[in-house]
């Protein structure tokens, strides 16, 4: 069953880019179907980059895919839809999404090695992007691979290496390129500084940065790691067990959480400015999403837990600016328990 | 956490058709090869106690030979000596393919360059043409020659497979924890590094033991073996060698066939099972119809297989 | 193990013994040869790493990929051999340890603790079978009721519960978090001195680091366990270590009391680092130039520093000489030829 028209992601007024509504993603496994993606909004704003926080098996990945209409059996869309200009892209088929894809949104993987082919150069690969979208001459290839290759910061005469010969950040800034190809109006980025080191992941994202805001293209960038985030977002989703859990404008978010997981979250990076302070972090691990518990997903972990959270599931519901997927922020609270039906 | 060894032998085998199929083969066959007298009356399936050449009846099964014998009690009797051969000759490849193949990775350097030059070497070599060779000039007839020949060209593949997966192993976290806990180097290969081989070294069993059958079944179709022993390959020999299939006799020369490749389906079928326990991504996902989940339908698409409950 | 006295030692009236510090390298040096055959390249994994650990002290070991810190831990667990250079444990050197009983017994004291759970433990038997296989090494005086009943100890001393039932798992069916405990129990089943841990948390999620590194800073009180915390996060080095050593390209460029270090880092790469660090309270800082560079591959290297490449301070002595360790506040000490002593503020922006 769809949604309602009941965004659970407030963005800028005009027409999103990007319109995700209800999106539910399961899977076939040995135990019978999981649901790795619970009934997702998301919207992006033209030249809006939003982050995407969570942690290992929270579905974060899994919904990119989905957005992304990358997703391969077991695993399968089963409800929403996602408006990319205009367009339902679950609904169109592989001709119609080819006309799309790398255009008008491309993909940024996780893991530079993995995704670039290792036995041909650089130059050979940007040719296979281009081609495979668009006729383009010779001349124009080689003039547009120069370009972008510039743009990452990334001296011309490596086009002609191949992928081990560059180092871990070099692959990835190379990735990035072959991504803005033909400046699309989205890139999709799935952790693609996790595999760098500390220096190299500030410098990516600042170039990241920098590029958007020279081509305007709009940014959904999936990560675990919030504090690398915080700085270069506009909008913050944190995901929890296949559902968003807590959406706002990332000062927001950072600087009064409302969720009890993203104040966990945020508490659980140990500071290097202030004092030393002892941390808890988050005992006990995610719900198994085969059988995920009746009412809040996060309750058997909460801290501020009642017990109205076993029984009943929260919708988002806005208090301060962000929206929170939490009993204690449902409108009605201060009024004794009428269990309210989760509409999404 | 709920506690299931979904990677148990006994799961995967009985969730397998094809790989109980094949064991359930393998099992009549070793029940005939124990226990012969169950199976047919007949003692001495070699001696001469029946009119030749008879066509299947109620007395004869699938007829006699040309020199009387009665035909399904030569093949009962032969089992035995088929699936000690495959069993046997088997298992010395495997022990060779391991010992060698996994010391070659695990050494490294000098001893791994030796090892594997040799296994390289015996791999190029034709292997049938040498078995012939072989089993000419170390004694026509004699099982142990046959097995020793089944055994030396059998191990070398194996043993680069065996290598290659242990190469990949050697660098694991679990066999570093081993060796900064001070164990010594014997140790690891055995109790740390074999363990986690299990299914390849079983899939390479089978293997072997398939490559023995035909293969013995084929020498002893060439003569090579003991003419007079009994065995489905001595059966196809001396049905050939009478001309059976043209003297109306067919079932001499077929039923033996049959039986060989019955038994080498077996070891091929079981070896399913192992794929699987190896490679988990192999496994088919099991799922209850009632559960499968109903998908959202592509404009222009045929509808999907939807049963939800 | 008793001290020995020497002679002259013997015959001085009795001043208290400086008792040698826990563990202590000298000069340790190791490097690889790379290319193929009759190459006579070397890559200078590590050089001339002088680093002290005490008794019930947390020294972190912080550095990028490629820095040496982890050959660093190889090295003192006695996987490679040094090329040159020294450890000396409890006053001893390790090269003059003789006999497979004299080397458990440093393995039984200085164990290791690995990076990634998912390979750390084998596959193929339950969980129980390391520590099990570690007591029988290292504690051959325990029986078998007696090192099953050790074994639960250890397991419940890392938080999980209930021992016995966690012990029988297999690796599959417990989760990253629980693995990497397993991993420190088994470490701690051999009542070791020091525990070596190679980026232990780094492959965990965020919200369950925390309680590792809980773990570790109460087996330091409990215990009276050292850890030699290796890591890449600088943050986790801080929220748990007593001292904090910097190595880049092979070298400690920057060693000392963490709070120390961190409140006025004096090696411009310590300065680096820790403005890269995302912190979501602080301002965005970025030295452009210094981040787009990537840590040396370092073969064959000339004198100079290693860092000169990178630095916004490099001077000519930079590339001529290389700088040594030489102290410029209360134990902190930085290699850096323009870093100041304290009295001055540092130069850093």
């Amino acid at each position: 069953m769809s949604s309602a028209p009941n965004h659970s992601d407030p963005s800028s007024d005009h027409e999103p880019l990007l319109d995700v509504r209800g999106l539910r993603v399961s899977y076939q496994s040995s135990r019978g179907p999981v649901e790795a993606v619970g009934g997702v909004d998301l919207r992006v704003g033209r030249g809006e980059f939003v982050g995407v926080v969570g942690e290992s098996g929270c579905g974060k990945s899994t919904l990119l895919f989905a957005v992304a209409q990358l997703l391969s059996p077991p695993a399968a869309i089963t409800d929403g839809s996602v408006e990319f200009k205009g367009q339902n892209l679950v609904r169109l088929t592989e001709k119609q999404l080819n006309a799309l894809r790398w255009r008008d949104y491309s993909v940024v993987m996780q893991s530079a090695m993995n995704a670039l082919n290792p036995v041909t150069t650089i130059a050979a690969q940007f040719k296979d992007a281009i081609l495979a979208h668009d006729r383009r001459s010779a001349e124009q290839i080689r003039a547009r691979s120069v370009e972008v290759l510039q743009l990452v910061g990334i001296d011309p005469v490596h086009l002609g290496s191949y992928p081990h010969q560059l180092s871990g950040g070099m692959r990835q800034r190379a990735m990035i390129a072959m991504a803005l190809l033909f400046t699309p109006d989205l890139v999709i980025m799935d952790e693609p500084t996790s595999a760098l080191d500390v220096v190299a992941q500030r410098s990516l994202m600042v170039q990241i940065k920098e590029l958007q805001q020279l081509l305007g293209f709009a940014v959904v960038f999936v990560t675990h790691d919030m504090s690398l985030v915080s700085h270069f977002s506009d909008r913050l989703l944190v995901m929890y067990a296949g559902q968003v859990v807590e959406a706002g404008p990332t000062r927001q978010v950072f600087d009064a959480p409302a969720h009890p997981y993203s104040r966990g979250l945020l508490d659980a990076f140990p500071s290097i400015h202030g004092p030393r302070v002892p941390l808890t972090g988050i005992p006990g691990s995610p719900p198994d999403l085969a059988e995920p518990p009746p009412g809040c997903r996060f309750a058997p972990r909460c801290p501020v837990v009642e017990e109205a959270c076993h029984r009943v599931a929260p919708a988002l519901y806005p208090v301060g600016g962000v929206l929170s997927r939490c009993l204690l922020d449902a409108p009605d609270r201060r009024t004794p328990a009428t269990p309210v039906e989760a509409t999404s | 956490m709920r506690k299931h060894r979904s990677n148990g032998f006994w799961p995967a085998l009985r969730g397998n058709r094809k790989a109980m199929t094949g064991a359930v083969i393998l099992l009549v066959f070793t029940l005939v090869a124990a226990f012969p007298g169950l199976f047919t009356s007949v003692r001495d399936p070699n001696a001469l106690l029946s009119p030749p050449s008879l066509q299947p009846s109620g007395a004869h099964w699938l007829g006699t030979t040309s020199l009387g014998q009665d035909i399904y009690a030569q093949l009962v009797y032969g089992t035995r000596q088929s699936l000690i051969i495959a069993v046997v000759a088997g298992a010395f490849a495997t022990v060779l393919s391991v010992l060698i193949g996994v010391s070659a990775a695990y050494l490294g350097g000098v001893f791994d360059d030796l090892l594997s030059m040799l296994t390289n070497v015996m791999l190029v070599i034709p292997a049938f043409p040498l078995i012939i060779i072989l089993s000419k000039y170390a004694g026509k007839g004699s099982l142990t020659v046959m097995l020793a020949v089944l055994v030396a060209t059998g191990w070398s593949y194996g043993a680069n497979q065996l290598r290659a997966q242990a190469l990949s192993l050697r660098n694991r976290d679990f066999l570093e924890s081993a060796r900064v806990r001070g164990e010594r180097r014997g140790y690891i290969i055995v109790f740390e590094v074999l363990p986690t081989m299990t299914s390849l070294i079983v899939a390479n069993f089978l293997g072997a033991a398939l490559y023995s059958v035909l293969s013995a079944a084929g020498l002893q179709f060439l003569g090579l073996g003991d003419p007079n022993s009994s065995s489905w390959g001595t059966m196809l020999y001396w049905s050939q060698n009478q001309q059976a299939l043209l003297t109306g006799s067919p079932l001499w020369s077929l039923a033996p066939g049959l039986c060989v490749a019955l038994l080498g389906a077996a070891f091929a079928l079981i070896n399913y099972a192992f794929d699987e326990i190896g490679n988990p991504a192999l496994r088919p996902v099991r799922t209850n119809a009632r559960t499968r989940v109903k998908t959202v339908k592509k404009r222009g698409q045929r509808v999907q297989r939807a049963e939800s409950q | 193990m008793t001290e020995g006295l020497t002679h002259q030692e013997a015959s001085r009236p009795a001043a208290p013994l400086p008792i040698p510090p826990l563990l202590e390298t000298v000069e340790l040096t190791r490097h690889f040869k790379v290319g193929a055959g009759l190459s006579r390249r070397m890559l200078h994994a590590v050089d001339g790493v002088n680093l002290v650990i005490n008794r019930q002290e947390i020294v972190a070991l912080v550095g990028e990929s490629g820095s040496g810190k982890s050959t660093v831990a190889r090295l003192l667990a006695q996987v490679h051999r040094p090329t040159s250079g020294e450890i000396r444990y409890q006053g001893r050197s390790l090269a003059a340890l003789r006999g497979r009983r004299a080397q458990l017994a440093y393995r039984s004291d200085v164990p290791m603790v690995f990076q990634d759970p998912f390979s750390s433990l084998n596959p193929a038997y339950p969980v129980a079978h390391g520590i099990l296989r570690g007591l029988k090494l290292h504690r051959p005086e325990l029986g078998r009721a007696e090192r099953q009943a050790e074994a639960e100890r250890v397991v419940e001393a890392v938080g999980l519960s209930p021992a016995t039932e966690i012990l029988a798992r297999y690796p599959h069916e417990l989760s990253g978090g629980q693995r990497q405990r397993i991993g420190f129990a088994q470490a701690l089943a051999y009542r070791p001195k020091l525990i070596l841990a190679d980026e232990p948390v780094s492959m965990l999620d965020v919200s369950i680091r925390i309680g590792l590194l809980n773990v570790m800073a109460e087996l330091r009180e409990r215990e009276g366990v050292s850890f030699l915390y290796i890591t890449h996060d600088i943050a986790s080095a801080r929220y748990v270590s007593d001292r904090l050593l910097v190595m880049y390209g092979g070298h400690v460029v920057e060693s000392g009391p963490t709070e120390d270090v961190l409140a006025g880092p004096k090696h411009p790469y310590t300065q680096l680092l820790l403005s890269a660090v995302p912190d979501p309270r602080a301002p965005l800082e970025v030295d452009a130039a210094a981040a787009k560079s990537e840590p040396p591959v370092v073969i064959d290297p000339g004198p100079g520093c290693r860092f000169r490449e990178r630095c916004p301070f490099a001077v000519e002595r930079c590339f001529a000489e290389t700088p040594l360790l030489r102290e410029l506040g209360p134990a902190h000490t930085a290699a850096c030829h323009v870093a100041v002593a304290d009295e001055v503020p540092t130069a850093a922006v």
